[in-house]
Order: structure tokens, then sequence, then C-alpha cells
């Protein structure tokens, strides 16, 4: 398994005088949402965006009116509603001739929950959009509940005994729309992920990215520890990293060891696991399962 | 111009097209849709028409949906940058699009909607009363209730006009009853598009999205949202005068006049009164000819703009009236009518209010309930409780 060293991200002249997620932001310290804005920033570059965020902690970070802590234009909607509201303003960009691309950035809870019914239909109509769900798998703006991202076993405000359900694969409800391009993104593999954001800018039609976004004060996790969490999920295959062209064509981009110790060690890092009587053969085998899927559809 | 056989629906789509195409030159148009009886036919019109300008290019952009909680989010997009927008929805439709009503008064953005007002359900009932849009009073839109199918489509040309003038800053809604109105074909004046185009100017939205890094809606503290809310009740405050500039200049323009926000009829020497809204107050005026071949001085007022509410223009039509009906073809309940409620202070003082609740679920209100009504009320000798009245189908 290739493991960059995050030297390749090192700051720039761009990404300190004109980054996408500037200082005066409210986000928590070690956030992962905030190193996939980095991540987005850099591929960003010169492009002319315009930027939907529903309700998350990532429109709370822009600061109150008439401040905000974006580098780019932002409507912030309301929870359900990103992807319509960017539908309105790609097809009116794209009526008057701008040469500018529209993307929502949203959490899970704006994804998988609210957000679901909004989100399949622009796909379905292949609206010329960037959707980017970053996956703090729990709702962190309301002080940390669960969401139908929030994984097998996890404790949180609403499942005090750890959640009974695992999550939903996103993934492939997404390439499901047969759209052009949906990919997952590693904040531990830098290289790939800054690659996947400017393909995905790129490209037209409706285009969808998942980035494991670890989120210290919900996962109950050291702040420092996010970029080697998502290292450890990639490692354990818990987190595939791949990406499907036109709905059909899977592609694993970073091939995992699926090592035992580096999964045990993911849960054992965070404290939302903790006490929760997770069984982490069941895990395992679960991986394998969705490997052997994974692989059966190309990938 | 040309007189068209269109039904409220077919006027409203036709109206929102020619406003959509008089735009073309500036962002274009657009809107999300989705159906709902009795609107249906209003947003399959819609769909049907071409948005192309002179060269060729599309400047027009109907999104179907997938609810109507996304077609007000299709229109906020659009609104947003820049596209002058319209959308059309009943009843529960209204009520799944509540949360996204609200935000585009809040964004400030003059989106105009066309309701047709139906009963809410469950039990369903598609046949109309003005509770679905009565209960989004207080969302921030102006709201107009229309007599017939020819003040739907003016009402939808004004809207714009009132909705977009920098002054204002306010969608619109023009409400219209389900099938009395949205399903009744009636002679129509169809103005030509350069007509239109002479009384709607290119919509500029002051604080539309475009390259500066702002956050749109983000976050308030309380500090500035009394200033934002400050701010929107005092554009309301202005829209009466600007309403009657609107006015004016359609006088102007098309040659005929729309009707005032509150409209009176045979009110002169009247020491009744009849206030009611939208088609009842077609019954109304004639139960009143009829008491008045009775001898007795009847007189109706029509509140056609309900917010912002024209409490001056209210006061000064009822005038002297000592005894005032109010019919309400809602209910608010555990209250009354939604109407009487905020009426009943524009009466004078000491006057018998009374408030009828009719109608409800579309019960066909006939001149003679009125005029039970009316008898009822010469016979107080005070305001009771309102009166919840039964006409059956
Ligand atoms: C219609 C509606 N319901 C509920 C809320 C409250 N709310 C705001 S953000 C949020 C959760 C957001 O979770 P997620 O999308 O996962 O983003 P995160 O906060 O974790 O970044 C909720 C429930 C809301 N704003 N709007
Ligand atoms: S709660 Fe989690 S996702 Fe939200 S700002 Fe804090 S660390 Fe980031």
């Amino acid at each position: 398994m290739i493991e960059p060293v995050l030297s390749g991200m090192a700051q720039t002249e761009c990404d300190r005088k004109a980054p996408l997620l500037r200082a005066g932001n409210t986000n928590c310290g070690g956030c992962g949402m905030s190193i996939a804005l980095n991540f987005m920033s850099r591929a960003i570059g010169t492009r002319r965006v315009q930027m939907v965020i529903p309700a998350c902690c990532g429109i709370v970070t822009a600061g109150p009116f008439p401040y905000s802590a974006y580098g780019a234009p932002v409507v912030a909607s309301t929870f359900a509603s990103a992807a319509a509201v960017a539908t309105g303003m790609a097809r009116v960009a794209a009526m008057n001739g701008e040469d500018l691309r529209v993307l929502c950035f949203a959490g899970d809870g704006g994804t998988y929950d609210i957000g679901m019914a909004t989100l399949s239909a622009a796909a379905e109509r292949g609206e010329d959009l960037l959707y980017v769900c970053y996956d703090n798998e729990i709702y962190g703006n309301t002080g940390g509940q669960r969401s139908s991202a929030t994984p097998l076993g996890a404790r949180t405000s609403t499942t005090p005994k750890g959640k009974t359900q695992g999550k939903k694969d996103i993934l492939a409800i997404m390439a499901a729309h047969g759209i052009p391009y949906a990919a997952t993104i590693s904040l531990a593999h830098p290289e790939d992920a800054v690659a996947k954001f400017a393909r995905a800018l790129d490209a037209r039609g409706f285009r969808f990215l998942h980035v494991l976004a670890p989120c210290p004060t919900g996962w109950k996790s050291e702040p420092a520890h996010g970029i080697e969490l998502v290292r450890l999920a990639v490692r354990s295959g818990l987190f595939p990293v791949c990406h499907v062209e036109d709905g059909r064509r899977f592609t694993i981009d970073v091939e995992p060891d699926f090592d035992r110790a580096a999964l045990a060690d993911y849960f054992a890092r965070q404290g939302r696991f903790r006490g929760t009587k997770l069984d982490l053969d069941a895990v395992a085998m679960a991986i394998e399962e969705h490997w052997r899927d994974l692989r059966r559809r190309g990938g | 111009m040309s007189l068209e056989l269109l039904s409220a629906n077919h006027a409203a789509a036709t109206a929102a097209t020619l406003a959509g195409r008089a735009n073309a030159k500036a962002r274009g148009f657009g809107g999300g849709v989705y159906p709902i009886t009795p609107q249906t036919e209003c947003i399959e019109l819609l769909c049907q028409q071409d948005f192309a300008d002179e060269h060729g290019c599309e400047k027009g952009e109907i999104v179907r949906v997938e609810s109507e909680h996304s077609a007000m989010a299709v229109c906020i997009g659009m609104s947003l940058t820049g596209a002058r927008t319209f959308t059309a929805s009943s009843s529960n439709g209204l009520a799944y699009m509540t949360e996204n009503v609200f935000a585009a008064a809040l964004y400030r953005l003059p989106i105009v909607m066309m309701a047709v007002n139906r009963t809410l359900g469950p039990p369903w009932n598609i046949w109309v009363d003005h509770g679905d849009t009565l209960a989004l009073r207080d969302a921030g839109w102006i709201q107009f209730y229309c007599e017939d199918n020819q003040e739907v489509f003016d009402t939808i040309l004004l809207a714009y006009r009132l909705g977009e003038d920098p002054r204002v800053l306010l969608p619109v809604i023009v409400c219209q009853d389900a099938f009395v109105l949205s399903h009744t074909m009636v002679q129509t004046d169809v103005p030509d598009l350069d007509t239109v185009r002479r009384f709607l100017p290119d919509f500029e939205l002051p604080h539309r999205v475009s390259e500066q890094p702002v956050t749109v809606g983000g976050l308030d503290f309380p500090r500035e949202t009394e200033v934002h809310r400050r701010q929107h009740h005092e554009a309301m405050g202005r829209v009466p005068a600007v309403y009657r500039e609107c006015q004016d200049a359609f006088e102007q323009v098309f040659g005929r006049r729309p009707a005032d926000a509150v409209q009176t009829y045979r009110m002169d020497d009247a020491d009744v009164a009849l206030v009611a809204m939208a088609t009842t107050f077609s019954t109304v005026r004639t139960a009143i000819d009829a008491a008045r071949a009775r001898g007795i001085r009847a007189g109706g007022v029509r509140v056609r703009m309900f917010r912002p509410f024209p409490e001056s223009e209210l006061r000064e039509a009822l005038g002297r009236c000592a005894r005032v009906a109010i019919l309400d073809r809602d209910i608010s309940l555990g209250l009354g009518g939604v109407l009487w409620a905020e009426s009943r202070a524009c009466a004078r003082e000491g006057a018998i209010v009374q408030n009828y609740v009719v109608g409800l679920g579309g019960g066909d209100i006939r001149p003679r309930d009125v005029d039970a009504m009316l008898r009822d009320l010469l016979a107080r000798t005070a305001a009771g409780a309102p009166e919840i009245v039964e006409v059956g189908s």
C-alpha cells in the first residue's frame, strides 16, 4: 500500500494569500472538514466558483453577518436544499454564458439524510454541479447526533449505547444515478485528493465527491490524529478510495492492506466506540464483503 | 393585445411567460415547478413555452424538480444570481414548501408565485379555501387575493414590477380560488411582448451573487436580526405607495387600472358593510344589490392585498359603518377567521363586527347564504363569537 508523506501539502503563497477557508473561521482545531477545504482550495486555484452550503458546521464556520470566512461567494441554503439552490445558480450561469463552477459543500446530514431527495433529483436531472459531501459521520453542528452515515457501534448523543445500524453506501447510491463522475477522497492521500477535486471541478454534468472528514469533537479523538485516522481507515479497507465513471466503471485508487491491527487501532483511538462492544470480526467480515462487491464492479 | 379564452391557471402561466421573455436581454427567467391539483395546468403550460431570445439563445429554464421545497429552492438560486423567477403551488404543496417560502423572503428575493387556494388535508379536499396561503401570512411575502381571471393575469405582471422595485425587493404571492377561477375559462386581455416590456424594466438584483466573496444568508446575531427584520418590515411599509405607482404605470401602458389594495362596492352611503376576499366578493356584490332593493344600505369591502395589511385603507373604507360582517373562507383553529382577526380593529369604535366562517373546503357560498348572514348581523345587539356557517356542497 502506498501511503504518501504529507510534505506535498506544505503551504504555498497561494494557500496563504487567497485560501478558500480564511482566517477567522470557527471550525474546531483538527477539523477534517478544514483540511478538505484546503485541498479543495488548491484544486480550485484561479477557477471561478460559487458555493452553496446548507445548514452544517461548514456554514457556521463562515462567521456572522457581514463577515465571511470563505474566499468565494457562498449561498447559505436551507438544510435540505443545497442541490436545488445550486441547480438554479448553475442554470442561470449557463444561460448567461458564464464560465464558472457551482459547487455544493454539505455534511453527511445534508447529504445522506434530509437532502437526499434533493440530491438524488439533481443527479437524475444531470445538473451541471459538483457536490462535495464532507462526512464526519455525525450531526456536528447540533452537537453530535446520529445520521445515516454514523457507523455501526458509534456512540452519539442520540445513540448513547452505540448505533445498531451500519452506514449507507453513499458512493453506490450516487453511482446508481449513472452520473459521469463520483469518487471518494482520503485526506491522508493529498495528491489523489487534489487531483480528484481538480478533475471533478473540470468535468461537466453532475459530479459527486465523498470525503471522510474526522471530527475530533464528535469522534472523541485527538485533534492531531485526524489524518492518521483516515490513513488507518484506508489501510484497513474500512474506507475504500476509489472512483466511478458513468456509474459503471469502478476503479480502486488506493489498494488497502486489510490490516486487522490498523482496524483495531482506528476504533481504539476514538472515544465514540469505547464501551460499545463493537465486534471487530463482524466489521472485518463486512469489509471483506464490501470489497468483494467493489471488485465485482470492476474496482 | 389580443383576447384569449383562458383559465386562470393558463392566465397566470401566460403572464409569467411574458414577464420572463421581457427579461431576456437581462439575466433571463426560470423557476422550479412541481404539480398539484388544481395548479397543474399552470405549470404544464409553462413547460411548453419557448424562452429563446431573438438570437436563439435560451433565456429561460423551467426545472422539473422532485418537490415544492426544491421548486422554491431553485427559484432562490436563480433569483440570487439575477434571473426573474416564477413558480406556482397550492395547499399541501405550499405547506411542504414553507421553509423555503420563508427563506425566499428573508433573502429579499422578488420571486413571484401563483397560488391556487385549496383546502389543506388530510382528509384530502381539492376545493377552495384560503387557509393554505393565510398560513403563510407571516412569511414576509406580499399577498394578493384575486376575484377574476383578468385580475390574476394583471396581478402577476404587477407583482414583478412591485416586488422588483429597489424600494421593495420582496416576493409576491398571487392567489386565485381553486376551480372557481383556476379551471374556469374567461376571455382575457393578453398584451403583446413589446407592451409588457414597456411595463417591466429589466430585473436587477442589487445583492446578486457574482464574484464578491460574501456569504448570503449565513449567521446573524440578535443585533443583525433586529436590523434585518426592521428593514424587511419597512420595505413592507413602502409597498402601498409603490403599488399605487405601479397601478398608474399599468394604466398608462395597458389602458386599464388594476384594483386598489382595498376595493369597495356601494359603500358611499352604507351603514352595513360586508368584508370578504377573492371570489366570495362576487357573491357579496349580488347579495348587496338584493339587500339594497329591500332598502338596506349595505355595501361591500374587498381586501385584495392582504400583506402588507392595508389597515388605513380598510379603516377608511369601513368609515362610519355601525355593523360589519367579516366573511372568512378560512379558520385559524382556536381563534376564528384570519381576516376577521386582523380587520376587526379597523371598524369604528362601538361597531358590531361579526365574523362568519363560511365556505370551508370549497362549500358553495350562495347569495342566499350571504343574505342570511346579513339578516343575522342586522338582528344583533352585539357581536358574538365567530359563527361557523355550514353551506354544504
Ligand atoms: C430543516 C432543518 N432541520 C434541522 C436543522 C438543524 N440542523 C442544523 S445543522 C444540522 C446537522 C448537520 O449535520 P451534517 O449535515 O452532518 O453537518 P455537520 O454539522 O456535521 O457539519 C441540523 C440537524 C436545520 N437547520 N434545518
Ligand atoms: S464539530 Fe466536528 S465537523 Fe464540526 S467544526 Fe468541529 S470538528 Fe469540524
